[in-house]
């Protein structure tokens, strides 16, 4: 492997980690911001104009915080648990496509390689549940370990109609699939696997564990969950992970069902400008997403544990089988 | 497509992003070593509950449940997976493909009636 090559991809990847953090951090603003709005509050406007400094306040609030270990821990998994969520929520973006040739590394199996990373994101939970010594560590650990296995059956089963479409388990090429036309409507998946989407989306939200399916940190019942004994820069790591899954997943609804970093009107920009349209359409996809992210969680009470796995195994896993045995059948026809 | 002198080098940049990625949290921990303050006490150590002393182990028993979830997952997570290759190459596999396929599907399915007729997805 030449050296340049390799100082280009360091330089990617430390970019697209420094970008991601900055997000994740603002994120936590923006849905400070809405979910104020939604209830009718301000949220934060102390800190630097319309409170835009509060991420940054937060993160020396956290860093300066002390960092305990209760008695009674298991040492190692209990240290290990936050990087390893953190650093498998990171890890996803090592595929993302951000516009033509915006990706740290086009594999030609990338959805399997987000599928599999993501679902490495259980053992932090799990692992920081087991290993807090502490009865609502382990219950949230536990609930989340089943939510988040059980929306994962539907994630895969719902994105197997993409890959029907496209022929590609490449993201780029997924994406690379979508561009075009059909007269007015841009060829994005989610018109012809709409219910494909549906399943995604839900089954995305309960497996980032966001409201309505915060099962694993239900405050009211459990007081924070799997981190109720976690502080400082630890519980920071999780906070982090949560954030950045969220991102992942917003990025996950653009590339495979929205069509990734084509627009649905054609640009008519100048030509030294024309490289960033493509990056502008991803971002504002994914930032809508994020909204409706949280909307969600402003506008619905959360489920109780029981209705959420019946949801999951017997409405979403089932819907998202007919939708693939649907799309087989259509796309056999038209061949 | 994979030819004979397939050579993995789109995997450097993802190993090169998993050393960063990993290093990240440690580098970080390691800063919040240096900065935060450290006064434990004994009172502080204990777990959290709501102010009272623990009455019993942390790590006691719980449902069966979580554990019949986890073995329907790996059954059924195991033939999504199947799944995949099968959708990529679907134009091309063509009728027999599908057909194949349906097979396939319907010994899911039969799987799947037979667990929720079990009682296996209940979960009170």
């Amino acid at each position: 492997m030449p050296l340049p090559f390799i100082v280009i991809t360091l330089i990617k990847a430390i970019v697209v980690l420094i970008v991601l953090m900055t997000v994740a951090a603002y994120l936590v603003w923006f849905e400070r911001k809405i979910v104020a709005r939604i209830q009718n509050r301000w949220g934060p406007t102390r800190v630097g104009p319309f409170g835009l400094l509060q991420p940054l306040a937060d993160a020396i609030k956290l860093l300066t915080k002390e960092d305990f270990t209760p008695a009674g821990v298991f040492r190692v998994p209990y240290l290990l648990a936050p990087a390893l969520s953190l650093t498998v929520a990171l890890l996803a973006f090592a595929v993302i496509p951000f516009g033509p040739g915006f990706q740290i590394a086009d594999l030609n199996i990338g959805l399997l390689f987000i599928l599999a990373i993501s679902s490495m994101g259980v053992y932090g939970i799990v692992l920081a549940g087991w290993a807090s010594n502490s009865k609502y560590s382990l219950l949230g650990g536990l609930r989340s370990s089943a939510q988040m296995i059980s929306y994962e059956l539907a994630i895969s089963l719902s994105v197997v109609g993409v890959l029907l479409l496209g022929g590609s388990l490449s993201l780029r090429e997924i994406v690379s699939a979508q561009s075009g036309v059909w007269g007015l409507v841009p060829r994005w998946n989610v018109f012809p696997q709409l219910v494909g989407f549906f399943c995604f989306f839900i089954a995305a939200i309960a497996e980032t564990n966001r409201l309505p399916f915060d099962l694993p940190e239900a405050e009211t019942e459990l007081v924070a969950g799997y981190h109720t004994e976690y502080s400082s820069m630890k519980f920071a790591m999780f906070f982090i992970a949560e954030y950045t899954n969220m991102v992942t997943a917003s990025c996950m609804a653009t590339i495979l069902f929205f069509g990734g970093w084509h627009g649905p009107v054609p640009s008519f920009l100048p030509a030294p400008l024309q490289a960033v349209v493509p990056l502008f359409w991803f971002s504002l996809k994914v930032v809508l997403f994020l909204f409706v992210y949280v909307w969600i969680r402003g506008t619905l009470p959360r489920f109780r544990y029981d209705q959420l796995m019946s949801f999951g195994w017997k409405f979403l896993v089932p819907l998202a089988l007919i939708n693939l045995v649907v799309t087989s059948f259509v796309i056999a026809l038209r061949a | 497509m994979i030819g004979g002198d397939y050579v993995p080098s789109n995997y450097i940049p993802v190993v090169i992003f998993i050393v960063i990625a990993t290093l990240f949290p440690i580098v970080t921990l390691l800063v919040a070593k240096l900065v935060r303050p450290s006064t434990p006490e004994p009172d502080k150590l204990g777990p959290y509950e709501c102010g009272i002393d623990p009455q019993m182990e942390s790590r006691g028993r719980y449902t069966v449940r979580y554990y019949i979830i986890a073995i329907l997952f790996v059954i059924f997570d195991v033939e999504t997976i199947f799944l995949f290759p099968w959708a990529v190459q679907f134009k091309v596999l063509g009728l027999f493909g599908l057909i194949e396929m349906l097979v396939f599907l319907g010994i899911l399915i039969v799987g799947y009636v037979w667990v929720y007729k079990k009682g296996a997805l209940e979960w009170v």
